[in-house]
Formats: structure tokens, C-alpha cells, sequence
């Protein structure tokens, strides 16, 4: 008697087992710790801490060793691990320009208050395998100017805000939702879509973002500015009428300069699209900026045309936890459906009369 | 930052009973009084992230975390059997995180979750079915967008969906809709049954068990109370029916069970068994203690 896949039980612990050892590797080599991963990753870390919307980099490594450098799997790991958590208080609003800047650039201004600060980069490495990499034991680094102090940077376009060439974006003092305790409803709004894209699929934001650039709902962007470093979180209490600083996090925050609105009596002002994610992320920050631009299509009486301007296409397919599950349960037994179909597809084929042809 | 926690002691104890702590529980309870009050209307709720890949029951899972007491008797089937895979690892992971009783015994479940399909065994009173459900919306294929079919919905506008099998009739002759084929719930909202076969819709109508259905990914939950009417759409000239075979269960020798189809050897040989283990194990030793009484 032939019998269905029984056993899953055991089929599952040697599944376990395999895999394991499957990320181990070879035992000759030393293992991977978790503090490596934090500081010789740093990029992964960033995404797997920013899809994972949770800032904890010893956790986001200790979730890519556990997944053996599968960066959704990690950031999957992480997700399940905050889900978990209490939700004690809301941060303030953070305070990007009080930033301890490691990075900081603007393609629409030559120079400007607190200059060009290039920062680390692989922008303009040549893009050559570096073979002395495979030996060990380098140190590199600059010379640090042990005098140098950092200037005031204010906000590049806060300058065309205070020309009056683009309206102030900010604070609503409106109560923050959050889409990971209340359900996203459609229409959401722009909280909620920029939560939405802090979380989004790195790719899928990059794919969006260029799909605008190449005319599926073209909104003219230019880098206004992108800045990269450390600033402190604070909250207040309930019990206490004070804030108190939490810490300090690292973000990456891109602010786009777009192309105008105005007419009918409106003088022509510029609009803007905003990016944010934990840790050194500049593409995710760049790709969140131009679809947050894109999806303020409606708000600005453009016409929906592309993909990237459509809320709900974006917001409910963004999600690469929810996306990545999905897919992969495809590979669920599906047996009693398919027999259905099967049923379904002989009986529709021995019809007496059919005009239907052999289908292919 | 530093973190809050000890990441070495993260065991099972570190985690609240089933899972969820209370209060996403009280949430999720919110949302189930709602669908039931609201017989198959689509309730939105705040699903949260389980341990287990969207896709793969969590909407399912949520529901039961949130009903589960500590006296329940859990029993999780995936295609009407116990033992496939992802049925094991969701009752494991009760045990583990609630540390109730499983069973695989129909009858002696409290709370059975489920993917794909409704036991054979009659349901009573005191049992609680949870289904998972991949796409609550069972107008989604003809309107991709939420908002307009939370609209159609809230308006009654049913007619694409009878155009649609229809078109079929049409086309092929039959209605080519073969599991989670729409039903409409105490003569108001059209329900996705999850995708279970068309076999067991009727299995839905007046049951006396409550009917939960939870679509994680989605984030929406809905509800069949008991003895709650549940009509398959159809049409007065092409009737709603089941599907049916020409062959009986290979081991129990049931003519009126859903059967899986197997291949049994490199020449395509077919064979056809139960799909609900349970139910074709108890009709098994049945007649085994019949034989050994005679």
C-alpha cells in the first residue's frame, strides 16, 4: 500500500538538522560571531534593521548569522522577534539637522552652510575586485584631525522653504498611527505610507523609484539633500513631564526636490519626496523618497499613471516579509485543490457535445 | 543601543501562553466578536507578525492564539491530513508555546485549524473550526483595488461575480470554479470559504460549529456563526454541485469521502485515498473490530 507523505514529524527535525549544518559549513573554518557580522556588515545590518523596523544591531546581526547572510530571512527573523515586544512609549520627533554627520551631500547646490561632507562612499570606488582582500590582517582608515569640528548644517531645503519656493513639511502634532498595531486601511495617509515604505522591500522601492525616472509617472527629481549619521532619540514619559534621551541611532535621510505644482491663481512652488531608514541605507532612503513623491500624486492633482503612483499597488505589495511568505507557500502541499482542478478538467473535457478543442 | 534582553534565554518560557500577549489577543477577540456579529463580513484587524512565513497559516494561527484555553484540545490538519508537514509544525508550535493537548481525533477536538479542508466527521456544538485564508476578498480577481470592494461589498453589488460564473457556463460549460468557491452568508455578504474544496461547502450551512477564518498577510477575519445559512451561488438552471469519483477510498473503501489522487508507479497507475486521515483511519479500525468480532 502505497501511503502519502507521512513521517513529517521526523522529515522536519532532519530538515532542522541539515540546516544547521548547512550554515555552519565547513567546520575547519572558524566560526562567524555575531560581533563580526555587526562590524564588518554594516550595509546588511542597515536593511536587515530597517525592513525589520527594529533598531538593535546586535540583534540584526545575530538574525544574518541565523540566517546565513539571507537578508529577508533575517529580516523575517527580526520582524517575528519585535512583534513580541511591548510598545512603551513614542519616541519624539527626531531631529535630523541636530545630526552627528558622517554624510552629507546635495546635487542641486554647489556649495552651501555646512558644505559637502562626502563621507565613507563606494560612489566613486572604481568598481575592481580589491584582491588584497583575500588576505587579512589590513587596517585602514584616514588620518583623523583630532581639531576638527563639525559646522552647523541646517537643512538644504529649508532654504527654498524660506524663499517661499516650497511649502514646509512637518510636524501634523497629530497622534502617530502605527501600521504595526492598527490595520492599513485605503485611502492611508502620508504616515502611514511612509511607514509602509520604511519598512518596504529595498528592491522593490529601487525597481518603483526607477520605473518613475523612466516615465511610469515621471515627477523630476533632484537629490536636494542626503545625509547619513548619529542622532539621539528622546522620549517623555508619561510619568515624568521631561523628555529623556533614549540613545543615539544612526539614520540615512533623503529629501527629493521635485517638480512644481501651482497654476490657477497658485504661484508655481516646488514639492518634495522624503526617504528615512536606520543605519547607512542610502539607496533605500532613495528609493522611499521618489515612490513617497509618487504617491503624492493624488494629493497634487496628477494624473495616475504608473504603478508607483498607485497607494494600494505599492503599499500592499511593498512588504518583502509578506511577499516572501506568500510566494514560498506555494511550495505548501496544495493537493486537495489541485485534485478539485483535475476533476473540474475532465469533466469539462468528456462533455458529450463539447465544442471545446484538445487543449494544449 | 543596548538591547532589553538576554538573547541566550529567549526560550519557550520567555514567551506569554500561546504566543501572543494579551492584549494583541484582546484585539484579535475584538475583531472575532465583530465577524460573528456580522456574519461573513470582512473585519479588519491589526495582524501581527507570527514566527511562521506569511502565507503559511498566520491568520489562522492569530485566531487560534487568541481563542486557545488552557483546556482546549488542538487539533491543525493541512489538506484534511494531521501529519502533512506544515500541519505538524503548527501543532508543534501550540505545544510548545501553550502546551495544550493535541489530538488527531475529530471528535475530541475543542478547536480545529485548518488549511484547505473541512473534516468529514459532523461537527458539534462545543468545536470551533479556524480556517486560514490566503485572499479573504472573493472579489478580488474581478477588482484588484480594496477600496472599491469594500464599497461593492457595502452596497451589495454582486452582479460581476454572477457574471463571472456566467462566463464560464459559457465558456466551458460548467462553472469552472472548483474550491474556494464563493458562497453568500445568511442571505447578505459573499464569503470566500477559503480554498477548500467545493466538496465541503455544504458542509458550512447550519453547521452547529462556529466557523473562524483569519487571513494574516491580508489582515482581515470573518466569521460563519452556528446554524447560520450558507448557500453556494449558482444559477436555477446549473445548479450548485459537488464534486464526485467513480472510484472509493483504496483503504477504507469510503464512496462519499473527498479522495486524493496518488500515483502509484512509473506507468501513471492511479489510486485514490481519503484526503481526511482521521476520518478514513477511524472507518479503518471500525471495520477491523467489526472483522474481529464476527
Amino acid at each position: 500500500m502505497y501511503v502519502a507523505v507521512k513521517g513529517g514529524e521526523r522529515a522536519i527535525d532532519n530538515a532542522h538538522a541539515l540546516l544547521a549544518k548547512k550554515r555552519r559549513g565547513a567546520t575547519d573554518i572558524p566560526e562567524l560571531t555575531v560581533d563580526q557580522v555587526r562590524e564588518q556588515m554594516p550595509f546588511a545590518v542597515s536593511r536587515v534593521m530597517s525592513e525589520g523596523s527594529l533598531y538593535d544591531p546586535q540583534l540584526a546581526a545575530l538574525a544574518i548569522k541565523q540566517a546565513a547572510g539571507d537578508l529577508m530571512e533575517a529580516i523575517f527573523l527580526l520582524r517575528a522577534y519585535r512583534t513580541t515586544l511591548p510598545r512603551f512609549a513614542s519616541s519624539m520627533p527626531i531631529d535630523t539637522s541636530a545630526m552627528q554627520l558622517s554624510r552629507r551631500i546635495s546635487a542641486t547646490f554647489k556649495d552651501l552652510p555646512g558644505g559637502q561632507l562626502l563621507g565613507p562612499t563606494y560612489d566613486y570606488t572604481h568598481r575592481l575586485l580589491d584582491f588584497a582582500l583575500l588576505a587579512e590582517g589590513e587596517q585602514p582608515g584616514p588620518e583623523i584631525d583630532p581639531q576638527a569640528a563639525i559646522e552647523k548644517c541646517p537643512r538644504v531645503l529649508d532654504f527654498l522653504v524660506d524663499e517661499g519656493l516650497m511649502s514646509r513639511d512637518g510636524d501634523s502634532s497629530a497622534a502617530v498611527p502605527d501600521i504595526t498595531r492598527e490595520p492599513l486601511e485605503f485611502p492611508a495617509n502620508r504616515a502611514q505610507r511612509l511607514q509602509a515604505l520604511a519598512r518596504g522591500d529595498e528592491g522593490f522601492l529601487l525597481a518603483l523609484s526607477y520605473s518613475t525616472q523612466r516615465g511610469y509617472g515621471r515627477n523630476h527629481p533632484f537629490a536636494g539633500e542626503i545625509r547619513i549619521g548619529e542622532l539621539e532619540v528622546w522620549i517623555e514619559p508619561e510619568e515624568l513631564d521631561f523628555a529623556v534621551p533614549l540613545g543615539d541611532i544612526e539614520v540615512t535621510e533623503c529629501e527629493m526636490v521635485n517638480q512644481f505644482i501651482g497654476g490657477k491663481g497658485i504661484e508655481a512652488q516646488f514639492t518634495r519626496g522624503y526617504g528615512l531608514a536606520f543605519g547607512y541605507a542610502e539607496r533605500k532612503a532613495m528609493g522611499m523618497a521618489l515612490v513617497d513623491r509618487a504617491l503624492r500624486a493624488e494629493e497634487f492633482g496628477e494624473e495616475v499613471q504608473g504603478p508607483a503612483q498607485q497607494e494600494e499597488f505599492v503599499l500592499a505589495h511593498c512588504d518583502n516579509v509578506e511577499a516572501a511568505g506568500f510566494v514560498s507557500h506555494l511550495k505548501l502541499p496544495h493537493y486537495v485543490d489541485f485534485q478539485s482542478e483535475l476533476e473540474l478538467i475532465r469533466k469539462l473535457r468528456a462533455q458529450p457535445g463539447s465544442q471545446q478543442e484538445q487543449t494544449p | 543601543m543596548t538591547s532589553l534582553h538576554n538573547a541566550q534565554q529567549q526560550a519557550d518560557s520567555g514567551y506569554n501562553f500561546a504566543y501572543l500577549d494579551e492584549q494583541s489577543k484582546r484585539m484579535i477577540r475584538r475583531g472575532l466578536l465583530k465577524a460573528v456579529a456580522i456574519p461573513g463580513y470582512q473585519v479588519p484587524f491589526a495582524g501581527r507578525e507570527m514566527p511562521l512565513p506569511y502565507g503559511w497559516g498566520t491568520g489562522g494561527m492569530q485566531l487560534t492564539a487568541a481563542i486557545l484555553g488552557r483546556d482546549d484540545v488542538l487539533k491543525v490538519i493541512d489538506q484534511g491530513a494531521d501529519d502533512t508537514t506544515n500541519a505538524v509544525s503548527i501543532r508543534r508550535f501550540f505545544g510548545r508555546t501553550a502546551g495544550v493537548a493535541t489530538t488527531l481525533r475529530t471528535p475530541e477536538a475543542t478547536v480545529i485549524q485548518t488549511r484547505h479542508r473541512i473534516p468529514e466527521t459532523p461537527l458539534s456544538a462545543d468545536q470551533i473550526m479556524v480556517y486560514q485564508v490566503p485572499i479573504p476578498e472573493p472579489l478580488r480577481f474581478i477588482e484588484p483595488s480594496e477600496s472599491e470592494t469594500r464599497t461593492m461589498h457595502a452596497l451589495g453589488d454582486y452582479g460581476v461575480m454572477h457574471v463571472k460564473l456566467y462566463e464560464d457556463i459559457a465558456t466551458f460549460g460548467h462553472i469552472a470554479t472548483s474550491y474556494a468557491y464563493p458562497v453568500t452568508v445568511d442571505d447578505n455578504y459573499v464569503m470566500d470559504p477559503s480554498p477548500i474544496p467545493k466538496f465541503d461547502n455544504p458542509k458550512l450551512h447550519m453547521s452547529p460549529a462556529l466557523m473562524l477564518f483569519g487571513a494574516g498577510r491580508e489582515k482581515r477575519l470573518y466569521a460563519v456563526p452556528p446554524y447560520t445559512r450558507v448557500e453556494s451561488l449558482d444559477f436555477e438552471d446549473h445548479p450548485f454541485e459537488v464534486q464526485s469519483w467513480e472510484h472509493n477510498c483504496a483503504i477504507c473503501g469510503s464512496a462519499d469521502s473527498y479522495l486524493d489522487e496518488l500515483i502509484v508507479d512509473d506507468a501513471g497507475s492511479k489510486q485514490f485515498v481519503c484526503s481526511d486521515t482521521d476520518y478514513c483511519l477511524q472507518r479503518r479500525d471500525q471495520q477491523l473490530s467489526g472483522e474481529g468480532a464476527q
